[in-house]
């Protein structure tokens, strides 16, 4: 099976918008929980093809958008040390913090590399034992067991110049605290496809039924995303809400045990601040205190470190589906790639820069979906 | 949920290059970063020639008439700093020698000679400064064009990384060949020369931290003899009316399809699914979270050609070597001015955005 080309078929796709229209009879509201899922709906133009009434509302699924404007500045201090290996992926070298960003802190002296992997980190901090290696760990489930597995590791060989600036958010916590938002339109859920990969589907049940909303387990290519909206829509039309899973190729209802038993092991539930949005209640992972030796924060001492958003940006709004980026007013103005005012605007996968990158063009349409 | 407070005074922007007072590594890129480097800090520093080359649209090479206007060369200069410095299919030697004869080709020029300036870290081996000489006299040769004149400086360890080269180049513009982006028009066809993306997924499957197993080479080539192939004035049908050509390197082709919109104040509209990239390449982007449109190339270009006039290049080019693979990826519209926009695979249509400097690889 070839895992591109087949699940961007143009004819196959025709067919599935066909089905979707044919079911749909009224307006829709359904978020895409992660911010490849976002990617991809607006660089294929996928919500071009859907309904009127069928509105993609993006949701906060972007690990580098949520993460806390305060880590970010952790992290541009740590990184700005002597003796320090910065590690990070390479998406989060341009999010602003307060004052710069890292590939700033690079400019000026910073050792900050990008990695591909929290393990080639580990390598790294075992290649130079007179330097302190620190990997910025940020993401959702999906990235969080290979940097458990990066931290096992360093204890279990002793590599005592490795630690971990975590900042994991979790999927579960989000979904309930944006469905009690007072403001909350969404109808259905499509959850995020590698989020389920690793923890399984069975956090899902109880929030369908709790806020009776169908959740359908959807992968991030074109026709999976337009097989996720049709399943949603199938439950919508018919006053359904099941928990689905559209991706069976990836996500057994279990997960990944091996994986989950690893986080279990290594990290703890805490309370967490999702930038732009706000402190939700035990929607995060911290490392547990067994491995509070690597725990940058505390080997830094960095953890008091505050620090608030700039007025201009409403990423908060967006990450919560409340506004369409371009409904702001600095977008594509005082906000672009090129000088973001949040993190929104930085990742590819955050819905600002989605929007600037293929959308500026035609905002009116855009908003019309 | 609350919003958390904010603090608008956090923010400011200093101007002309209002996001960074330190040269970052975007500044490279080939992106819209190089571009405002350029434009801000170059261009006004560098007196009125340069503006006036500039106004007239910023190309791969100059083009200076020369005596009493009975000769026209080109002229361009490049600098080489790729990591690694040996990657499948070739090396920084090979790109120092073809990609000077490919920023001359783009001019329509037939290359006549290069320089060549070293700079070398200390401690760097000779064993691997020696491959990179033999590696350039041996793509001087295939590209026959003459290393007529250099320079060596060394730097102290640890402030350089191993070799740097740069390459200056002059070529011969032939008599009636006029190819910059300010002839570009609407109804123009946009054909590429063959497989995109391929030069930069080889290097980064090399890059240290990345290893991964990849049978793609590099497609480093000269390009002037396939560009002497479209132009050939003695076809039958006579001279092809070809307006304007980039060789689509860092940035990869958005970058230079942004830069032609944008010279020629004209709209772009290209065809996914019309595009070469082989599987390869679109594999190794969907893991590294790249778009193969932004992936550098250097032994492709991208060829902008009257309508008429475009079946008879495509079928030139595709009889070269080089140019097996060309296909017609797009027109130029009057809609949209300065902005590139693709069909998508699945018949929607989206923004093909310049891009601002390095791609980053996604987090997931």
């Amino acid at each position: 099976m070839r895992y591109l080309e087949e699940f961007r078929d143009p004819e196959l796709a025709e067919r599935l918008v066909k089905e979707i229209h044919a079911v749909t009879t009224r307006p829709w509201a359904l978020m895409e929980v992660c911010g490849g899922q976002t990617h991809s709906i607006i660089r294929h133009g996928i919500d071009q093809l859907l309904p009127d009434g069928i509105e993609m509302i993006h949701g906060p699924g972007c690990p580098v958008c949520v993460t806390p404007l305060e880590t970010i500045d952790r992290a541009l201090d740590i990184a700005s040390r002597p003796g320090v290996i910065f590690c990070s992926f390479g998406d989060m070298l341009r999010v602003p913090g307060s004052g710069a960003d890292l590939f700033r802190v690079k400019s000026a002296g910073g050792d900050v590399r990008v990695v591909y992997s929290p393990l080639d980190a580990l390598t790294l901090a075992i290649d130079n034992p007179d330097r302190e290696v620190v990997f910025f760990g940020i993401g959702f489930e999906t990235t969080a067991p290979a940097n458990a597995m990066a931290v096992h590791q360093a204890r279990r060989l002793g590599v005592r110049n490795f630690s971990l600036l975590v900042s994991h958010v979790l999927v579960p916590p989000a979904i309930s605290a944006i469905m009690e938002a007072p403001s909350c339109r969404v109808q259905a859920f499509l959850a995020a496809g590698h989020v389920c990969a690793v923890m399984g589907t069975g956090e899902y049940p109880a929030l369908a039924e709790r806020y009776r909303v169908p959740i359908v387990v959807t992968g991030f290519e074109p026709l999976d995303i337009l097989e996720g909206v049709r399943r949603a829509v199938t439950q919508l039309e018919a006053g359904q809400h099941e928990v689905d899973n559209a991706y069976p190729r990836a996500v057994p209802a279990e997960g990944n045990p091996a994986a989950r038993a690893l986080l279990a092991e290594v990290f703890e539930v805490t309370d967490r601040p999702w930038r732009g949005i706000g402190t939700i209640p035990r929607s995060g992972w911290r490392l547990a205190p067994a491995y509070a030796d690597f725990d940058a924060e505390l080997r830094f001492e960095v953890d008091g470190l505050r620090a608030t958003e700039p007025a201009a940006c409403r990423a908060g709004e967006v990450l919560q589906g409340l506004i369409k980026p371009h409904e702001c007013a600095a977008f594509g103005t005082e906000c672009t790639p090129r000088r973001p005012l949040g993190a929104t605007m930085v990742s590819a996968e955050g819905a600002c820069a989605a929007y600037y990158r293929y959308r500026r063009l035609e905002p009116a349409q855009a908003g019309a979906r | 949920m609350t919003a958390e407070a904010v603090d608008p005074a956090a923010w400011t922007c200093p101007v002309p290059l209002r996001d960074s007072p330190t040269v970052v590594m975007g500044h490279g890129g080939g992106g819209s970063m190089s571009a405002e480097l350029v434009e801000h800090l170059f261009l006004p520093a560098f007196g009125e020639a340069a503006a006036a080359a500039a106004a007239a649209g910023l190309t791969d090479s100059a083009v200076l008439t020369v005596g009493d206007g009975a000769a026209r060369l080109a002229f361009s200069t490049d600098s080489y700093v790729v990591r690694p410095m040996f990657f499948p299919g070739g090396s920084i030697g090979d790109l120092a020698v073809n990609g000077t004869v490919n920023d001359l080709a783009m001019s329509g020029a037939q290359p006549l000679c290069l320089s060549t300036a070293f700079i070398l870290e200390e401690g760097t081996p000779l064993a691997d400064l020696s491959r990179i000489a033999t590696a350039m006299g041996e793509a001087a040769r295939r590209a026959e064009v003459a290393l007529v004149t250099g320079d060596t400086k060394v730097v102290d360890a640890g402030h350089g990384h191993g070799v740097f080269v740069n390459t200056a180049g002059i070529g011969l513009v032939p008599d009636g060949v006029d190819l910059r982006p300010a002839r570009v028009r609407p109804g123009d066809a946009i054909l590429v020369s063959g497989d995109l993306g391929v030069h930069g997924v080889a290097v980064l499957s090399c890059r240290e931290g990345l290893e991964f197993g990849t049978t793609l080479q590099s497609d480093t080539a000269p390009l002037h003899e396939l560009v002497a192939a479209m132009l050939d004035r003695e076809a039958p049908g006579g001279n092809p009316d070809v307006h304007a050509l980039r060789d689509p390197t860092r940035g990869g082709l958005g970058a230079s399809l942004n830069e032609i919109a944008r010279a020629a104040g004209v709209g772009i509209e290209i065809t996914e699914r019309d595009i070469p990239v082989p599987d390869a390449v679109a594999d190794a982007c969907g893991i590294l979270g790249l778009d193969p449109l932004y992936v550098a190339n250097e032994g492709k270009l991208v060829a902008f050609v009257a309508a008429r006039d475009a079946d008879r290049v495509l079928a030139a080019m595709r009889r070269h070597p080089l140019g097996r693979g060309a296909a017609v990826i797009g027109t130029v519209v009057e809609e949209h001015p300065g902005v590139v926009v693709a069909r998508t695979a699945i018949g929607a249509s989206r923004i093909v955005d310049m891009p601002l400097g390095e791609q980053l690889p996604r987090i997931c």
